[in-house]
């Protein structure tokens, strides 16, 4: 049998194509680049959340942000190892990030503006992410499979605090609510365009689908999106800042409004409120630490001709 | 847990799924919590002290955090610093017990100005990312830190304080990691390339000023016999590390010309350097801007 064909029938039998495997030169190529964008987005993503870490109104949440800060560079890491086992490099790939060559959720586009936002990001950004991210558990290629179980298990928790701060501070002072309404009414737009664009218009869907990359169109997730959040605001006392937004009795849906797409592809495009910041942050960084990555190379290059010596 | 409903654990309130936790509570449960036959304004500045160490060299490692030259060290020092974090809260609440004013660990942290802070002035000085320092100071900063607290926590497993003594025990766990962890950061920067040398020694040369104030008695110190550690005692052992470790990096060893102290007082008096201020600005802002909020 031809390796295309076998290749085609592990996919359709709903088996896992592994790293030593056959594999269309597209499929390798749609996986690195969508899980060097999902790495690249979990590294941008500190970035938002960790201008609040300093600032912390309490030791817990200081150290639950920095835990789940902390966590986005670990749920990075891994998504670096599983491109490097379809022949990528992350050296590379960083350069692609800082250089702008390849992208990351453009939800990190958007500022922090108050406390609020951490707990918003945690509820409605990362609900966002695992809306998207739960169904590329079952995804066809197996160590992105696998690093999905386990970044989803954690993205639920970080999910789960950033509602309990809301929850939290909706129990706090009018000055609280307010700031959570505010924080709410920034976001909530901004995390409907996550599930990407409409399906009519969304190049990459159809060919993902049928290799089992993707699993759903983003117009489906994003209805299950709205219909998962409407009773949480509803619980948690806040409104979303759509007035199109109703139940369907009919559909047993909710009907909804659509985000303004101009300005998702202008965030897109790179004229978001942060896009240039994000990079030239994560760039500094990057090159700051040239030094330090030269210096470790070179100790142990000299470690292993002692080795050898030795 | 499914994977069907993102939401249906929302409501839930436990605190396991963390890799490092952010309860504390527990941590100490079992612990005899009474208090010894001491000064009780004593033990708690001593409280303090140790407490605004960990809190406040806590802060300034999480200023690495998206900064740092490899995801990895974004990883180790967001983890040092929940360790020193998780330290520091579980010393304020013993303070805030022992002075017996209802203050908690949020009222110490974040409503004490800076005259009361008790901290060394190696914990708050800068040492990068930002000016004052780069990855080398940091890792010069964060060996010398932490091979002090290990000798000192080392002898405070003994106190008479019961809560001292168990968080001293568990402390040491966690700073034998990030002793060893900034060890090997200035092996491999002093051994590495010219520029990493030149700039482990430069850390090197930036941190040791502050070294004396580590070895210095304060008062409240020497009066809390049994309870507290007579910093003195220390000096020997952690010279022994830094020396092992200097030698291993093919790094000398700084002259000792202590930073001059104002009035004859430094951290533990409360008196502290111009980055302080600024520090605590930062660190206490929100919490200050909105009086009786919750979080």
């Amino acid at each position: 049998m031809d390796l295309e064909a076998q290749f085609e029938r592990t996919v359709a039998a709903e088996q896992r194509v592994e790293p030593r495997d056959w594999m269309p030169d597209g499929y390798r190529r749609t996986l690195v680049r969508q899980i060097a964008q999902h790495a690249h987005s979990e590294i941008i993503g500190m970035q938002p959340e960790g201008n609040w870490i300093s600032r912390a109104p309490s030791l817990r949440r200081k150290a639950i942000l920095l835990a789940k800060v902390q966590d986005e560079a670990g749920h990075g890491l891994y998504l670096y190892a599983a491109t490097e086992t379809l022949g990528a490099d992350r050296a590379d790939l960083t350069e692609k990030l800082i250089s702008g060559k390849q992208k990351y959720s453009s939800i990190f586009n958007y500022p922090t503006l108050s406390y609020a936002d951490v707990g918003v990001i945690g509820w409605l950004v990362d609900g966002a992410a695992i809306c998207n991210q739960v169904p590329l558990c079952r995804t066809s290629y197996g160590p992105y499979a696998r690093a999905m179980i386990r970044i989803c298990k954690e993205e639920s928790f970080h999910q789960r605090q950033g509602y309990e701060l809301l929850l939290t501070m909706m129990g706090g002072t009018d000055a609280q609510r307010a700031m959570v309404q505010e924080s709410v009414n920034r976001w909530w737009w901004p995390s409907l365009m996550m599930f990407g664009p409409p399906d009519a218009e969304s190049a990459n869907t159809e060919q993902s689908m049928a290799w089992r990359i993707k699993r759903n169109t983003n117009d489906e997730l994003r209805q299950k999106f709205v219909d998962m959040t409407v009773p949480q605001a509803e619980k948690l006392g806040v409104t979303l800042p759509d007035p199109a937004l109703k139940w369907n009795e009919e559909r047993g849906h909710h009907d909804f409004g659509q985000p303004d797409w101009d300005e998702f592809w202008q965030v897109v495009g790179g004229n978001g409120p942060t896009n240039a910041q994000r990079i030239a942050h994560r760039r500094k960084a990057h090159e700051d630490g040239e030094w330090v990555r030269a210096a470790a190379a070179a100790h142990a290059a000299k470690r292993r001709v002692q080795e050898d010596v030795a | 847990m499914s994977f069907d409903n993102a939401y249906e654990s929302l409501i839930d309130h436990e605190d396991t799924h963390w890799a490092f936790g952010t309860g504390f509570s527990e941590a100490l449960a079992g612990v005899d919590r009474e208090v010894p036959d001491v000064d009780r304004a004593d033990l708690a500045a001593y409280c303090l002290m140790l407490g605004d160490d960990a809190l406040i060299l806590s802060h300034r490692l999480a200023e690495w955090c998206s900064r740092a030259p490899e995801l990895e060290e974004d990883v180790a020092l967001a983890n040092i610093a929940l360790d020193l974090l998780g330290q520091s809260r579980l010393l304020l609440t013993r303070a805030g017990e022992v002075e017996g004013e209802g203050r908690d660990e949020d009222a110490l942290a974040f409503l004490r100005d800076e005259r009361d802070f008790r901290n060394v002035h190696l914990a708050e000085i800068e040492c990068g990312p930002f000016a004052g320092g780069d990855f080398a100071t940091t890792n010069a900063r964060l060996l010398v830190f932490s091979a002090w607290k290990i000798a000192q926590y080392s002898r405070l497993r003994s106190s008479a304080d019961p809560v001292l003594a168990a968080v001293a025990a568990k402390g040491l766990k966690e700073l034998a990691y990030h002793r060893d962890h900034a060890a090997q950061w200035v092996v491999r920067l002093g051994d590495g390339t010219d520029e990493s040398h030149r700039r482990m020694r430069a850390g090197l040369e930036r941190v040791w000023p502050f070294l004396d104030e580590l070895f210095t008695p304060h008062p409240v110190e020497l009066r809390l016999a049994g309870v507290a550690v007579d910093p003195a005692e220390l000096r020997s052992e952690v010279d022994g590390v830094l020396d092992a470790v200097l030698s291993a990096a093919g790094l000398e060893r700084p002259v000792d010309v202590p930073a001059a102290r104002v009035n004859g007082l430094a951290g533990r008096d409360g008196v502290h350097t111009e980055a302080f201020g600024y520090l605590l600005a930062e660190m206490q802002h929100l919490h200050r801007s909105l009086p009786g909020a919750k979080w």
